[in-house]
């Protein structure tokens, strides 16, 4: 109740802050702070483009027009703002439009870890070349078997892939990308093998385990906590450093709060996925901080609130230095791990 | 009986002036997006989901599942009247449709190919009703080995389509496979015959292939032949629905195979373009008039619309109880769902029932809405071809490049269009078959991602296309539709064997 009381006088407050803005740079029309003035108060002038790296009907897809419906519900933004798909090449597509649009303020994009995967494997871009705007979150991934499956805990598990020998089936969504990453972390950190098999989308990932056409999945809790409630998957361990938060009931027994993280479960390996948002590079800091401003008040929706809960999202959100520090140990990760895996050479 | 009493509850949550509205509002929207090519009704959806996220989620789905059986109905039209598929899955009814418009039969084949959607969606939605939670049970028993054979099938069924040289045939096919290789390679997440092109990372889009050789090659024939449409002497006549109705009751074998076809390909995700194209070539092989199909023969408009309808309404059974999308379009309705707060899955249907029954009631009311309104349609889109040559064209060619355009918003694509177009146009004066290399070019990715991903799973060893009895019979009987035309005169020699004795 109080964030919507909140939310409403944002709305409200923004076109009289926006008149006082115009009074006073009016009057200060001759003095030489009347640009930097105006510089703060940037505001696009057109419709802004929403690129979306990765197909229609994905995590980062849902997320996109999640945040495009929010902005529209809430009036948070003057100019509308329109979703683009642009997947091709595992998102290279995307971030290259984005890279080739330097200086372009009317483009924003979100990004899931292929910002760092496609990024290493193509050579083509890098994140310092797009302009950080906020982490919105951060994706968790939980390590999934068939409800049947004779493992209840991730001890078990390993123990059954070792006496598997190397045939035990993860499945995955894409090649070389975050589920890979996480299987090869597995079979580094328990000195496991599996054989990986990749799917286009995490949905089809999840049926395919329920199906038991696979043995184990890394899915992220939004893709398969339809099927665990229904009672055909089991969570052994999600791949945090600490428990994820949410603490009510999901299935008549547990809660995303029980789910040990492999860690504590004995696979020391964690791994989360960015879904933050960038802009091209060369904006200017204005335009920066109005994307910025833009985004906490999406995150500050009691509807932003409610998805981050129902997907267990890591609510973490960081802007400015904090967040670049991240992605700097981010990117850092990533290409130790895909070097040791051996996709980079770099 | 639960079921139907379910159900009629869920006529009285759908049946409300507002909803009637929406669903009215949606079909003539969906008609709209199925016209215009390129902007297929996953676009259409994703682009109006934002807008109904004030709504309550049984408005807001009607009114986008009516976009979609909209699409559904619309892809046809286009396709019978210029030969331009609006929709992958209209490729099929361009076959026979375009031909009969041609000899002057538009409003024929327009009556035919509604009809025969409703006929297809119908009987589908009559099994999301009854029988949901066992065929969504049944979806779950399909992996990469059984996708692979339901490929196979879907390729071996329509192997008989080249008249001419098999050798055609096969070079088309193959050129097909070549072109859907290009892009990123899901089991190895490597660019593969991109050379070093962004523009190429995405690989050849269908859509932009199918406009490009059937709509501007067709342009470009016609510009040949004389700059004239073939059909435009047509009769114009507000009976022809009643006159084509009376006909439509002798193709009830073909549409019995149809909306089998389609279910299973619906519920296991294969999808609404596949199942055309099997439909559409298992008619071929099993039809009396088989000879004449491509020639503009009435039945080959019906098999693809009713498999593709009942293939597009089944495909929202898994997204409903299983929570996977059997169709792009689904992928994004299942996205809808899950802001409006509603979780698809196994449980939707006891946790939710007022918005499940609300949809599948709607289901039916939305086709009936539908077909209406199409119907009413036919002599308008039939008058179309009474303009004049020089002036529909060009508008043709406009609408295709934004078609070409909205897939992917790339201005590459309107050139590959052009190109596709040129080849289109050569095709079919050296006489060589467009249909397996679009076949290939639609299924050619995911046949080879099923296969490699069923080898991994396998170690490298190919009986596991035999390891069980489902994926076994798949395997036997795309092979015995491989052989369909040898073993058929074998079949005649052997009946004709005890008569002479």
């Amino acid at each position: 109740m109080e964030e919507s009381i909140r939310c409403a006088r944002s709305v409200h407050a923004r076109p009289s802050l926006r008149r006082w803005v115009t009074a006073l740079s009016t009057a200060l029309v001759f003095s030489a702070a009347a640009g930097t003035t105006l510089a703060q108060a940037w505001e696009p002038t057109r419709t802004v483009e929403f690129i979306v790296p990765a197909g229609t009907g994905g995590g980062a897809d849902q997320m996109a027009r999640f945040i495009q419906g929010i902005i529209q519900k809430n009036n948070l933004m003057k100019q509308s703002l329109i979703v683009v798909n642009k997947g091709g090449g595992a998102g290279a597509e995307g971030f290259l439009e984005v890279k080739n649009a330097k200086g372009d303020p009317h483009k924003i994009v979100i990004t899931l870890s292929n910002l760092f995967t496609t990024g290493l494997s193509t050579g083509t871009f890098d994140w310092t070349e797009f302009t950080p705007v906020s982490m919105m979150a951060l994706d968790q991934f939980v390590l999934w078997v068939n409800a049947k499956s004779p493992a209840k805990s991730a001890t078990e598990f390993i123990e059954q892939a070792r006496a598997a020998g190397g045939k035990m089936r993860m499945g995955g969504t894409g090649a070389r990308q975050e589920d890979q990453i996480i299987t090869v972390s597995i079979e580094r950190a328990a000195k496991v093998k599996f054989t990986y098999i990749p799917f286009k989308g995490g949905g089809e990932v999840a049926t395919q385990l329920v199906g038991g056409h696979v043995d184990s999945t890394v899915n992220n809790p939004i893709e398969a906590v339809a099927q665990w409630r229904a009672g055909g998957l089991r969570p052994l361990c999600v791949f945090d450093d600490e428990r994820m938060p949410y603490t009510a009931r999901v299935t008549d027994t547990m809660s995303w709060n029980d789910i040990p993280t492999c860690r504590e479960a004995g696979v020391p390996t964690d791994y989360v996925m960015l879904r933050g948002i960038f802009m091209p590079g060369g904006v200017t800091p204005a335009q920066r901080d109005y994307f910025v401003g833009l985004m906490r008040r999406v995150r500050e929706t009691p509807e932003w609130k409610r998805f981050i809960a129902e997907g267990a999202f890591n609510p973490t959100a960081l802007e400015g230095d904090a967040f670049v520090k991240w992605l700097t140990r981010a990117k850092e990760e990533h290409r130790g791990l895909m070097k040791e895996a051996g996709w980079v050479t770099k | 009986m639960d079921e139907l009493q379910s159900l009629l509850h869920g006529f009285a949550i759908a049946l409300t002036w507002q909803n009637l509205m929406l669903m009215f509002l949606g079909i003539v929207l969906g008609v709209l997006i199925g016209v215009l090519p390129g902007l297929g009704g996953a676009n259409g959806i994703a682009i109006l989901l934002p807008l109904t996220f004030t709504m309550s989620p049984t408005s807001a789905i009607i009114l986008l599942s009516c976009i979609y059986w909209g699409a559904l109905f619309g892809g046809a039209i286009t396709s019978i009247l210029f030969n331009i598929p609006g929709e992958p899955w209209s490729v099929a009814t361009t076959f026979d449709g375009h031909p009969m418009a041609r000899q002057g039969r538009a409003g024929e084949a327009l009556t035919a190919a509604f009809t025969g959607s409703f006929i297809g969606a119908f009987f589908a939605v009559v099994m999301i009703t009854f029988l949901a939670p066992m065929v969504a049970q049944f979806a779950l028993r399909f992996g990469p080995p059984e996708y692979f054979a339901v490929y196979l099938l879907a390729f071996c069924s329509f192997v008989g389509m080249g008249k001419g040289s098999p050798w055609k045939t096969i070079a088309a096919m193959m050129l097909g496979f070549a072109l859907a290789a290009v892009g990123m390679d899901t089991v190895t997440g490597q660019l593969r015959m991109t050379f070093g092109s962004t523009e190429l990372m995405r690989g050849f889009d269908f859509l932009v292939a199918v406009i490009g050789l059937f709509g501007i090659g067709e342009i470009l024939l016609t510009m040949e032949e004389g700059l004239e449409f073939k059909g435009r002497s047509a009769k114009i006549d507000a009976r022809v629905v009643w006159s084509t109705w009376k006909q439509l009751p002798r193709f009830w074998a073909t549409s019995i195979r149809g909306v089998l076809i389609g279910c299973w390909m619906g519920v296991t995700p294969g999808g609404a373009t596949p199942a055309s194209f099997m439909s559409y070539g298992v008619a071929r092989q099993m039809s009396k008039n088989g000879h004449n199909f491509g020639k503009g023969e009435m039945e080959g408009v019906v098999a693809p619309e009713v498999a593709a309808h009942a293939a597009g309404t089944s495909a929202l059974l898994p997204m409903l109880a299983l929570g996977i999308p059997g169709s792009p379009t689904a992928a994004v309705l299942l996205g809808g769902l899950l802001i409006w707060g509603l979780q698809p899955g196994p449980l939707l249907f006891v946790e939710q029932k007022d918005f499940v029954w609300g949809l599948i009631a709607s289901m039916y009311l939305g086709n009936i809405v539908g077909l209406i309104v199409v119907l009413t349609t036919v002599p308008l889109f039939a008058a179309i071809l009474r303009i004049p040559f020089s002036i529909i064209a060009p508008v043709i060619i406009v609408v295709c490049a934004i078609g070409a355009y909205t897939v992917n918003n790339a201005m590459l694509d309107v050139w590959l269009m052009m190109l596709f177009g040129v080849a289109g146009y050569v095709f079919k004066k050296l006489d060589y078959p467009m249909a397996p290399m679009v076949l290939a070019l639609v299924l050619g990715d995911r046949a080879e991602d099923s296969f490699r991903q069923a080898m991994l799973m396998s170690q490298g060893s190919l009986s596991i296309l035999w390891q069980n009895w489902l994926v076994g019979s798949i395997s036997a009987l795309a092979i015995a539709l491989l052989l369909w035309p040898f073993l058929a005169p074998l079949r005649a020699r052997f009946k004709a064997r005890p008569g002479a004795a």
